[in-house]
């Protein structure tokens, strides 16, 4: 029984120390280290870091190796102790035009200022494994380096906002609400949507991007540019008067390009989805930016078509993993008051149905 | 034995002041849900984060805590919460309803009858009473400010239509001081007469959904019914098979794998009480 009527609490400390011994493996195997997670399962501590809404890759690789590579669970670990950190201020806005960009594609035009870089990417790899890695595969050759000195790398959209074919990114609210400081009211401003969509679940954000390509709320979406690199951040320091590079971060950015004939209140042009999110993401910043576009129905005076995606209050309250997971997790916990009570119903509606029968 | 990385009781002092307004708002506005700014706590969300919360918000050194589950002391996760606040607040904790000053719970109300200066915290799964009639917050939201529970009545008809009773068993609707239709948190509808006129505090929190909503004391709560379909609170038709208490909320217990039950408290202090009781009488 694991309820039991004594004993609950060694029961818990049993069970913990064997997750423990569980998590470590067999100790014939080397042990993991967090700068191996940090430096080999890059993408899991990119993602641990967009979900968890904190940018520190050390301990996010640590959260992964705590959570025995449960992304779900090191995403709830970093939510957690994020939640207990003092609040020095707010940065800047970070100027991604100034990336430096490791990777920046665009499938809008052939060819464009800054280039296209593809990056380090699985696109075009062909998805045989290798079993080389599997015999410990080495040190790989180092890859060539471009020589050339980096030229800017201007915005897709601005080449396009310069004729007006798109329409203007907008300046949003000078002080955006924080979804970590306010409970979520709505109907959420497009701020507050970014922001709850950014720390999204990556696979709830993907099916939800998925369905709007295959017709629920069809938004048209061209990859306008997606670029990933380092950009400073920079902090006002109220006794210096001027804004101060603090450090660097990693971060992908999808700008989406997407068809619209133009309505009531808007001419045919060209409209935005965006999608950000910390570390290389690209699937969850291009999904993001496809179920953004599809958020902004309304104030573009589109109709609402009742597809999931264009659903502010079904998609900001599903969203986030650690409350959804947290809930779905929570049956299994006791019940038996509950049950105990429908039992008693169940067995007197029978009770009655059979006299009457 | 509190750990110094962390404040007493875990929350840093303005989260705590937010939380605390929010619960003066809710005592203010008995049964009305007040939307607060809740945290990502250390236990996932729907283990009683909203309770949790609560009770890091209203606990000082001196008080003495006990938490339940199911009306049992020593479920698996009243142990994990009584020892998180044993850790980050050091406080003194009993399983002795009447010692308790601030008694957090899932599921259930104590069966001793609560007195003022106690604060009891119930754990909140989804707060809203007509969430399974109308998903949408915007649309509930609207219907509460308004007023407007002609839904629910029409639910808890058609249930009386269909089945000839209302098919809540548990967290049964109730209507505070005739103003707000209110979600009791999932205790069985037993417990629901315990809600009105109680001398103590009621704070409600569910922490993923960011709301907190309140009984202040001796607080007017009725269970919603009709006039010729009266509430009734029910329970199995047993004596605990313990205590021998006819008063209290039961558990069925199967005891082997022919079928066999035992019904027996739910409420471990209150079994374990009488039974003290009792031997004491007997010697």
């Amino acid at each position: 029984m694991y309820v039991a009527v004594k004993g609950g609490e060694r029961a818990i400390g049993n069970a913990h120390a064997w997750l423990e011994e569980e998590r470590r493996g067999d100790v014939g195997v080397a042990e993991l280290s967090v700068a191996q997670i940090r430096g080999q399962l890059a993408l899991s501590v990119n993602r641990v870091m967009a979900e968890g809404a904190l940018h520190d890759p050390d301990l996010a690789a640590l959260a992964i190796k705590q959570a025995r590579g449960d992304l779900v669970e090191a995403v709830f670990l970093i939510r957690a102790y994020r939640t207990t950190l003092p609040r020095f201020g707010a940065a800047q806005p970070v100027e991604t035009a100034e990336m430096a960009c490791d990777r920046r594609i665009s499938a809008t035009f052939k060819d464009l200022p800054g280039g296209q870089v593809l990056g380090p990417t699985f696109d075009y790899t062909h998805r045989l494994l290798e079993f080389r890695l599997a015999a410990e595969g080495g040190t790989p050759e180092a890859a060539p380096e471009n020589p050339a000195a980096p030229e800017p790398v201007p915005h897709v959209a601005a080449f396009l906002g310069r004729d007006g074919l798109i329409e203007p990114a907008g300046d949003g609210e000078a002080v955006p609400p924080d979804l970590t400081r306010e409970p979520l009211e709505l109907p959420a401003c497009r701020a507050l949507r970014l922001q709850a969509l950014a720390r999204a679940d990556e696979g709830f954000l993907l099916s939800l991007a998925y369905s709007t390509q295959r017709g629920y709320a069809r938004n048209h979406a061209f990859v306008g540019e997606l670029r990933i690199g380092k950009v400073a951040v920079e902090m006002d320091i109220p006794e210096l008067g001027f804004p101060v590079e603090i450090g660097e971060v990693t971060l992908t950015e999808c700008e989406t390009v997407n068809q619209f004939k133009g309505s009531k209140t808007e001419p045919p042009q060209f409209t935005r989805g965006y999608g950000l999110a910390f570390g290389q993401t690209e699937r969850k910043a291009i999904a993001m930016a496809l179920v953004d576009r599809a958020l902004r129905w309304r104030e573009l005076g589109e109709e609402f078509t009742g597809a999931p995606a264009q659903d502010a209050e079904f998609v900001l309250s599903h969203a986030d993993n650690v409350q959804a997971t947290g809930f779905l997790e929570h049956i299994k916990l006791p019940h038996y008051v509950d049950f105990q009570s429908e039992l008693e119903l169940v067995r007197k509606l029978r009770a009655e149905a059979e006299a009457s029968a | 034995m509190t750990d110094a990385a962390y404040n007493f009781a875990y929350l840093d002092e303005q989260t705590k002041r937010m939380i605390r307004r929010a619960i003066l708002k809710a005592l203010a506005i008995p049964g009305c849900q007040v939307p607060f700014a809740s945290r990502e706590m250390p236990m996932p969300y729907g283990w009683g984060t909203g309770g949790v919360q609560l009770s890091a918000a209203v606990l000082v050194p001196e008080d003495r805590f006990k938490v339940i589950d199911q009306g049992a002391d020593d479920t698996t996760n009243a142990v994990s919460i009584r020892k998180f606040f044993e850790r980050t607040a050091g406080v003194a904790t009993t399983t002795r309803t009447a010692d308790a000053t601030v008694i957090q719970t899932r599921h259930r109300i104590p069966e001793t009858p609560l007195a003022e200066g106690q604060i009891l915290v119930y754990q909140v799964p989804i707060p809203e009473p007509l969430r399974f009639l109308e998903p949408r917050e915007t649309e509930t939201r609207r219907m509460h400010a308004l007023g407007d529970y002609g839904l629910m009545h029409v639910k808890l008809y058609e249930d009386i239509a269909r089945h000839g009773h209302v098919s809540a068993a548990y967290a049964y609707p109730v209507m505070v001081e005739g103003r707000y239709v209110m979600d009791p948190s999932p205790i069985p509808k037993f417990d629901n007469p315990k809600l009105s006129g109680c001398p103590a505090i009621q704070l409600f929190g569910a922490g993923r959904e960011q709301r907190i909503h309140a009984l202040p004391p001796y607080t007017n709560v009725v269970s919603l019914d009709f006039e010729d379909h009266p509430f009734e609170a029910s329970k199995p038709e047993h004596p605990c098979a313990l205590c021998g208490a006819t008063e209290s909320y039961l558990d069925e217990v199967i005891t082997d794998d022919r079928g066999t039950r035992m019904f027996v408290c739910s409420d471990t202090d209150f079994c374990t009480s009488r039974r003290d009781a009792a031997l004491e009488a007997a010697q």
